[in-house]
């Protein structure tokens, strides 16, 4: 045997006996003991942020949910504002990536020449590695000001009478900035979860469907779309989640403006937004504590997003399985 | 041919074009959506190439900043003490999940029962969803408010984003392990544990060291988890973790807030060193990743 058993008992009888079992029961052990510790992680990451939030939510009860004063003078804080912000902000990130992003998945599935696919294929997986500060620092600087001074002063004239596309401000930083940074960070998200979905539909469903005499798009919408909604949906509600998570990138580009402002092109906050921006400036144990709060709102809100998109995927998977 | 047949056979005609225009409609709409996606990077990394080229010297490398936070505007300095800052936090994040991580892709694969295999798996996807500023709470919550920020904390908080990404990659590329190796080392009487660590984990070493790099492209460019765990820091650079020390990303979040044309150029110049590393983290995964398949696949073959 190896060089590893000296002992002479090892060598007349290899990894038999007791010694044997003894090195399984470490590395299972072990190994349990390091799923226990993920399992551990979740349950203590739900208490630690309640216990830091407790100050606040003793002092002001589920109400701070609604509530839209953040006043660090008076020591009132309420979470309200940021609520809509994140609300509009994740809605509209998600309208605007969701049909880009199966654009892009239909077109790195069915549509690109063989040549070209793989390499756009690594470039949408490079959009998701570029950190969130570098996409808000070229929000900032970049994208800002491009929106103001051709994009916003557009959309206004031409759906003013929408209230949500009031006047152009002068603020590069504002909502509908934010909006556009987010959409490009869960672009790829979608993309690429969309893509697999998309390769998984069955060869022969998608070739009936064109021995048929449909086009292609007929044959998306007839065949590769039924198939996979329930991924596609767990895909849109993943990067929903990412959406409304998503701190510094918002953070450098939505303005840090406390209140509520129906116009798009005025600056606002977010949940994340609020946190990362006071990291250093909370004045008071119960400022901190009511960011703390702001961050078990998120938390909730996350594991709600995470645990939806897991059922649909399983019921999805139990249905096809049932369906074959 | 009478009249009447060749109506019938016009509407048809005419519905086919429809069709057909409805078809390249969406077709093109869809070559739209990913020329977007590419023009976008290619804005995106040619902004961050042209405005941080300009700022990049030598500099940069070899002086700290002159004030972490970025309060005194127009003072010159490099970024040599947020790349000393990243490399210790991402470096001890790294040591921290990795071993952690493929022990939980070593249970759920080689010893779970299938109950908790998914309640595993499911406790993985939560944990990949919580934000990334909520875990820098937490870590603010469980840590910091007792012992104050420190690179150690930081690097706890970036390496419980890097656990879930390290434990589902090292779980799939377990699972391509063909079970006849399994077999063969317990047919010539190797204990399971000898099996496991002696002949399925080398074959999936690959596999483990391109998701290992690409939880590091991932993670070193994450500031929300740093903010409230590590993001004090003093001046000049240090390399202790018990004490906060600053990162590129944090750097660049703190200068790109400043009005003074001196801290944006450096933190532009700090997001293309940033760039830089993560996109030849990533190529090198990509690289490993090809030839670990290959090597697997041979194996099985």
């Amino acid at each position: 045997m190896t060089s590893l058993d000296v002992t002479p008992d090892s060598a007349r009888r290899p990894f038999s006996g007791r010694r044997a079992r003894f090195g399984d029961l470490i590395l299972q052990g072990a190994a349990a003991l390091a799923a226990l510790y993920a399992l551990v992680l979740v349950g203590l990451i739900v208490w630690k942020v309640i216990d830091g939030a407790r100050l606040s939510i003793s002092t002001f009860g589920l109400s701070f949910v609604w509530s839209t004063t953040w006043d660090p003078v008076k020591e009132v804080f309420g979470a309200g504002t940021f609520l809509y912000g994140t609300a509009v902000t994740s809605f509209g990130a998600l309208i605007l990536a969701t049909p880009i992003a199966l654009g892009i998945a239909l077109f790195l599935t069915e549509l690109a020449p063989r040549g070209i696919r793989g390499p756009v294929t690594a470039l949408v997986e490079t959009l998701a590695a570029i950190p969130s500060v570098v996409i808000g620092l070229w929000g900032i600087f970049v994208l800002g000001p491009v929106l103001r001074d051709h994009v916003n002063p557009a959309l206004h004239s031409v759906l003013g009478f929408i209230p949500l596309f009031g006047p152009p401000g002068t603020y590069a930083s504002n909502m509908f900035t934010a909006i556009i940074v987010l959409t490009i960070m869960i672009l790829p998200i979608i993309a690429s979860i969309s893509r697999e979905l998309f390769l998984s539909v069955p060869t022969e469903l998608k070739e009936g469907a064109l021995g048929l005499g449909t086009t292609r798009w007929e044959m998306i919408r007839g065949v590769v779309f039924p198939y996979s909604r329930g991924g596609v949906a767990a895909a849109v509600i993943l990067g929903f989640g990412r959406a409304i998570g998503e701190a510094i990138a918002v953070a450098q580009v939505i303005g840090a403006f406390t209140g509520i402002n129906i116009s798009l092109f005025h600056p606002a906050s977010t949940l994340g937004a609020n946190i990362a921006l006071n990291a250093q400036g909370a004045s008071s144990g119960l400022e901190t504590s009511s960011l703390i709060y702001c961050a078990l709102i998120l938390l909730v809100f996350s594991i709600i997003v995470n645990l939806l998109a897991q059922w649909i995927v399983r019921r999805t998977a139990r249905r096809q399985g049932l369906a074959q | 041919m009478s009249a009447a047949e060749m109506h019938s056979l016009q509407r048809p005609h005419d519905r086919l074009r429809r069709r057909r225009l409805v078809n390249l409609g969406m077709e093109l709409l869809a070559w739209l959506a990913a020329a977007a996606a590419v023009f976008i990077l290619g804005v995106v990394v040619w902004s961050v190439a042209k405005k941080g080229a300009s700022a990049l010297s030598l500099d940069l490398f070899t002086k700290a900043q002159v004030s972490p936070g970025g309060f005194l505007p127009n003072v010159h300095g490099g970024l040599a003490n947020a790349f000393v800052g990243t490399l210790v936090v991402v470096g001890l994040a790294t040591l921290m999940a990795l071993p952690l991580g493929i022990l939980i892709a070593i249970y759920v694969n080689e010893f779970a029962p299938r109950a908790i295999k998914s309640a595993v798996g499911l406790t993985l996807d939560v944990l990949a969803g919580v934000p990334a500023i909520v875990i820098g709470i937490f870590v603010f919550s469980l840590i910091v408010v007792a012992q104050g920020q420190s690179a150690y904390a930081g690097a706890f908080a970036l390496s419980v984003l890097m656990l879930p990404f390290v434990a589902r990659t090292t779980i799939e590329v377990l699972a391509l392990v063909p079970n006849s190796l399994r077999e063969a080392g317990l047919g010539v009487g190797a204990p399971r544990w000898r099996t496991t660590l002696g002949i399925v984990l080398p074959q999936t070493i690959g596999g483990i060291l391109t998701s290992a790099v690409l939880a590091v492209a991932r993670v070193a460019g994450e500031t929300a988890p740093l903010l409230y765990t590590c993001s004090l820091a003093q001046q000049g650079t240090h390399w202790d973790p018990s004490l906060p020390l600053q990162t590129i990303p944090v750097a660049i979040f703190e200068l790109s807030d400043q009005p003074d044309a001196t801290s944006q150029a450096l933190a532009w110049a700090g997001a293309l060193v940033l760039i830089i590393f993560i996109l030849l983290l990533s190529l090198g995964a990509r690289w490993l990743a090809t030839r670990s398949r290959r090597k697997i696949a041979g194996a099985s073959r």
